[in-house]
């Protein structure tokens, strides 16, 4: 077991020298150059300033001689300046990788406990009612880009009836109030968001419990424990739950890299302040080091999320444990 | 009457004014609350000396005090200046400082802190004509800075404005590092009427009443809050919802037409007279197939601005002839306007020797398709009338169009170019021959030059009498609306949209890039 985590991250450190060697020359590919943007920004420039901004960053070395310097102070957990914002990158993400870790987790949760909960009592009754409005919803959820989807939440239930916040994280009158307050306000602030961040994901897995329990349902063991005169939830979530759990946690491993990139619009949208907001201003500014630092990060989550995906199926199933696969 | 004779007498009213202000405040202002202020640039940093723009600026002028301020009617108040004067030569500019005004952490402000920060700006600021006759500053003593000039600069007083001349406390910038990137640029420190409290990069700037503000019963408000929303359609139900109570530089007219129909706001476009926000239609001139102006002409009376204005602009813009913005004491009314005439534009375009028609491409700014994409869409249509075939290309981001531009890689572009209140500091640089430099956004990337209007551009700059100032600018119009190395378009709408319960909302020349001190709540919100 050790050596197989050990193994695993050493592949995941490997994919993440990947992602930013990679990332590293596909941003330089984009016209432009930082110090253009910077000068933009500050409404022109001359020549030598915008020369003295690309020796300050160390624009005007060649692209290689970057790339070393770029990978040797990352080796030493530094992400260098932004360009942009003119505050060490890795601040930067710091501020902002927990909202969103808030939403990704919070969508994750919401998507997989409704999700999981539509699936199985759509399961038990599979010609009802219900279980067609699952199928119905989970083609819809699947089928609606999620920004539509959050630019349409938006204006039903913050516009026309404006029961939510239509955007940030929390109420800019609120940043030196209790705690208490703050986290009911950010709470209030999550559930246009998360919910629609979840909405594609919680399709998928209603759908995908609904057939894997169907599956299981209809197996030995369920009708024995049925037999046995097994209360209906005990049958249900005991033995018929578990063992349909396994494709169920799979996909939500594999959705987790999805999961980012959808929080990524889906922040845009709800100016929630996470780095999909970070990475969206820092790519109009071809702030190459603030954008390196997001890829970065947002590698480390998934290669992170994977990681616990194989760790829990294998305690959720005893016969991959012993397996050793 | 002479240029120092007007502001001798604008420094004596504005003084006297100054003094009698509180007694002319409004019955029932309250003091204290909170204001919101939404916007959708994103500011790099909070220091106006070394960057220009509207995001920087609105905080900015909030945290930097600065030597003078205007009025509505582009008259200099007394700020940390109490009052100023200018020599008979016009050489030097003396400014007598307020001996209690402080910076947020405690220490005065004084002349060296004055020399200090204009010298910055000069150096660091992308207007380098702003303060380039500067030669030196003198600081005979702690409250009086000369301004030593190498040459008469009647641009000066404007450019001592909070948006563009913040005065910065020496002993924390002058600490010897760049000052473009100083750590203290993301933290200022000055001696405006608000103090930071905190910046979050691309999401808020906080700000808190500076309890010791050197104009007595200033600010009215406890706390101003930036808040940065990228999302139009976000920001204007936030804005309809009041969770923010103030949006400056509104431009497109169906986010005006929309905040004008909501009951709790009030909309002005007053407060926008110095900014002069123009956009326009640039030509390369040095393209073989535009060098000719009887095509760039051509191309003038195809074009129907009115058009533009009234349909594509629901009529909150107004149609701009010259280069410089109707709101400016400079500007000249008796400029070529080019009523469309499409017979002209065919002859024209023949005597040129095009009259097969050619093949052009139309650049533009990313930025709201009203004033970019669909002008562009427009020209595409009408100059097809005159045999032009136009392809509009569109640049994903700024950087793709102002790499395409700076290096003269176009045929025309539409862009948008701020006035920035005296022509010396925003409307030389895209016609001076000196100022065509390769790579440089907003320089004369129309690479456009006569010799006739370098001369006048020089005259004017160092022209004292604002009679004379304005014939020589009249002459300049004149002949730049003849050469056509720009075809300027509109002005652009820009509105204030604000709470109804928000009293003294900014309409000054700089609107919110100026110190919001006396903005208040008529009543508790």
């Amino acid at each position: 077991m050790t050596a197989y985590i050990i193994r695993r991250i050493f592949y995941g450190i490997l994919l993440m020298a990947g992602v930013v060697v990679l990332n590293f020359f596909l941003i330089r590919l984009a016209p432009g150059d930082p110090a253009e943007v910077i000068a933009g920004e500050m409404g022109g420039a001359t020549k030598e300033m915008m020369d003295s901004i690309r020796a300050t960053y160390g624009l005007d070395k060649p692209v290689l001689t970057q790339l070393w310097i770029y990978l040797s102070n990352m080796l030493q957990g530094d992400l260098g300046q932004s360009y942009f914002f003119n505050r060490p990158v890795t601040e930067l993400i710091g501020l902002r990788i927990w909202p969103t870790i808030l939403l990704v987790i919070a969508a994750q949760v919401l998507a997989v406990t409704i999700g999981v909960a539509m699936g199985v009592f759509a399961a038990r009754k599979p010609n009802s009612i219900l279980s067609g409005f699952v199928t119905v919803f989970a083609t819809i959820g699947y089928a609606v880009p999620v920004f539509w989807m959050g630019i349409m939440l938006v204006i039903l239930l913050a516009s026309i009836f404006p029961v939510f916040p239509v955007q940030g994280m929390l109420d800019a009158r609120l940043h030196s109030a209790d705690w208490l307050t703050k986290t009911i306000d950010i709470l209030y602030h999550l559930a246009l968001p998360a919910f629609t961040l979840a909405i594609i994901y919680l399709a998928i897995y209603a759908r995908l419990a609904r057939a894997s329990m169907l599956d299981v349902l209809g197996a030995d063991y369920v009708r024995t424990a049925r037999a046995k005169g097994a209360s209906e939830g005990s049958v249900l979530f005991k033995h018929a739950l578990r063992n349909a759990a396994l494709p169920i946690i799979t996909v939500a491993g594999l959705q987790f890299g999805g999961l980012i990139s959808g929080a990524l619009l889906v922040e845009t949208v709800f100016n929630w302040p996470g780095m999909g907001t970070l990475a969206f201003d820092a790519i109009l500014r071809r702030d190459y080091t603030t954008i390196l630092g997001v890829l970065f990060f947002a590698s480390l989550m998934v290669v992170i999320a994977n990681l616990i995906t194989d760790l829990s199926y294998r305690l959720a199933d005893p016969r991959i444990r012993t397996g050793g696969a | 009457m002479s240029f120092h004779t007007l502001l001798r007498g604008a420094a004596a009213v504005a003084l006297s004014a100054a003094i009698s202000a509180p007694a002319l405040a409004d019955d029932h202002e309250k003091s204290g609350g909170t204001l919101v202020i939404a916007s959708t640039q994103v500011p790099r940093h909070l220091n106006g000396a070394v960057q220009s723009g509207t995001a920087t600026a609105v905080p900015s002028t909030q945290i930097f005090a600065s030597p003078l301020r205007y009025d509505e009617n582009w008259q200099p108040q007394p700020y940390l200046a109490k009052t100023w004067e200018v020599s008979d030569d016009g050489l030097s500019v003396t400014l007598n400082l307020v001996d209690n005004a402080t910076f947020h952490d405690g220490t005065p402000v004084t002349s060296e802190d004055v020399a200090f920060s204009i010298m910055t700006v000069k150096a660091n600021h992308p207007f380098t004509s702003m303060f380039d006759p500067v030669e030196k500053i003198d600081t005979p003593d702690p409250h009086t800075a000369i301004i030593r000039l190498s040459k008469p600069h009647p641009a000066l007083l404007l450019a001592l404005s909070p948006a563009l001349a913040p005065i910065m406390p020496k002993h924390v910038y002058g600490d010897g590092q760049d000052a473009k990137s100083h750590p203290a640029n993301s933290a200022p420190v000055g001696s405006g009427p608000f103090k930071l409290v905190s910046f979050t990069q691309g999401e808020s700037v906080v700000l808190a009443k500076n309890e010791n503000f050197f104009l007595e019963g200033y600010p009215k408000l406890d706390e101003i809050i930036i808040r940065v929303i990228k999302d139009t359609n976000s920001l204007l139900i936030a804005l309809e919802n009041g969770e923010v109570d103030m949006y400056p530089f509104i431009a497109s007219s169906t986010e005006i037409g929309r905040v004008e129909k909501a009951d709790n706001l009030t909309v002005t476009r007053e407060g926008y007279a110095a900014v002069g926000a123009i956009n326009w239609l640039a030509f390369n001139t040095k393209s073989e197939k535009l060098s000719d102006p009887k095509v760039r002409q051509a191309i003038a009376y195809a074009v129907d601005r009115n058009f533009i204005v009234k349909a594509l602009h629901r009529g909150f813009s107004s149609p701009q002839r010259g280069p410089i913005i109707e709101s400016s004491p400079f500007f000249h009314d008796g400029v070529e306007a080019y009523n469309v005439d499409l017979d002209k534009a065919k002859a024209l375009m023949a005597e040129a020797g095009f009259g097969d028609g050619m093949d052009l491409t139309v650049d533009y700014i990313p930025g709201p398709a009203e004033q970019q994409k669909n002008i562009a869409e427009y020209l595409k249509s009408q100059l097809k009338k005159i045999g032009i075939n136009v392809e509009v290309r569109a640049a994903p981001d700024f950087p793709t169009w102002a790499k395409r531009i700076s290096t003269y890689d176009f045929e025309l572009t539409m862009d948008i170019v701020f006035n920035w209140g005296d022509p010396v500091i925003g409307v030389h640089r895209s016609y001076l021959c000196s100022n065509i430099r390769e790579g440089v956004i907003w320089s004369n990337t129309q690479q456009y030059c006569n010799e006739k209007v370098d001369e006048i551009l020089s005259a004017a700059a160092v022209e004292l009498d604002q009679d004379k100032r304005k014939a020589l600018y009249a002459e300049f119009q004149t002949i730049v609306a003849g050469d056509l190395p720009l075809y300027w378009i509109n002005s652009l709408p820009y509105h204030t949209a604000h709470n109804k319960k928000l009293g003294n909302a900014p309409t000054g020349i700089w609107g919110a890039m100026h110190p919001l001190d006396r903005v208040y709540w008529k009543e508790t919100k």
